[in-house]
């Protein structure tokens, strides 16, 4: 292995290790807070594994969007919702030992299909490793254009939804 | 400048499963409706790893890619009217805790 060898592959397995790690605070903290900024960092981590995937566009959308755009969202719903006093313990978890045994099942199982299964992967020679956003636009204006649509009319909707909901009510 | 080096495709799974299974264990656990929809978006980025990883190792196109777009717009839209939802819940009771509000249970 090369010098840049090693170093991609330890920046990728920390990349892998911020995901994993900062989900487990996600799912274990007992205040509400640790688990929301935790988060950020498993988003991070997330759009750091789709640049090793050589998707670039979606390691950008996923910082702007999930980063910027939901995690903001999350923090507000999580300020709104608990008073400061009482944030400490904001986050009880009911029946860990009842959840526990059931995901490490699931878990095994997954990673027993993943690791027996024969994929088909395309040799690295022929694996494409170029910018995405071009042909991404093209398959959103061409082949994809009708879930497209679809999708605008969906975020239409949610938008008028959640002001419908969110706003006062009026007192009459 | 491209990272050339590939790494094994079967380690993007096992990131993304233990990504699923901790959302899972999020939603089973936790009462705190945020902290709910906070396993939700842990499992939506699983699915996008995977969608993305498979379409880069196997379909070796980008069709992996536009749908972890349309995951990305669909967590968003859903992010934002499930907050809304839950902050009218906690004006209506003042909690946000989902085995409290249960006044629709026969």
């Amino acid at each position: 292995m090369s010098n840049s060898e090693i170093i991609y592959t330890v920046i990728f397995y920390v990349f892998g290790l911020l995901t994993i790690g900062s989900a487990c605070i996600v799912a274990f903290s007992r205040n509400i807070l640790h688990s929301a900024f935790a988060l950020l960092l498993t988003f991070f981590g997330v759009a750091g594994l789709y640049v090793f995937l050589q998707a670039d566009f979606l390691a950008a959308a996923q910082v702007v969007i999930y980063v910027g755009g939901i995690l903001v969202l999350i923090l507000f719903a999580v300020m709104l919702t608990n008073k400061i006093t009482d944030i400490h313990m904001s986050n009880p978890a009911t029946k860990p030992w009842l959840a526990a045994p059931l995901v490490l099942i699931v878990f095994a199982g997954l990673t027993w299909l993943i690791v027996k299964t024969d994929w088909a992967v395309v040799e690295t020679a022929k694996l494409i490793s170029e910018p995405t956003v071009e042909k991404i636009g093209y398959a959103i204006m061409g082949k994809y254009l009708l879930p497209f649509e679809l999708i605008s009319v969906l975020l239409l909707g949610a938008l008028l939804g959640a002001a419908y909901l969110a706003r006062p009510k009026k007192k009459d | 400048m491209a990272i050339l080096q590939s790494f094994p495709l079967q380690h993007f799974l096992i990131i993304a499963a233990m990504l699923f299974c901790l959302g899972i264990y999020v939603i089973l656990t936790r009462k705190n409706a945020v902290a709910i929809l906070m396993g939700v978006e842990l499992i939506l980025n699983a699915t996008n790893i995977n969608l993305v990883a498979l379409s880069r190792y196997v379909a070796n196109d980008i069709s992996g890619q536009v749908f972890a777009v349309f995951v990305i717009i669909l967590a968003a839209a859903e992010a934002a009217v499930a907050l809304a939802i839950i902050i009218n819940i906690y004006q209506n009771f003042k909690t946000v805790d989902v085995d409290k509000t249960d006044e629709l249970k026969g």
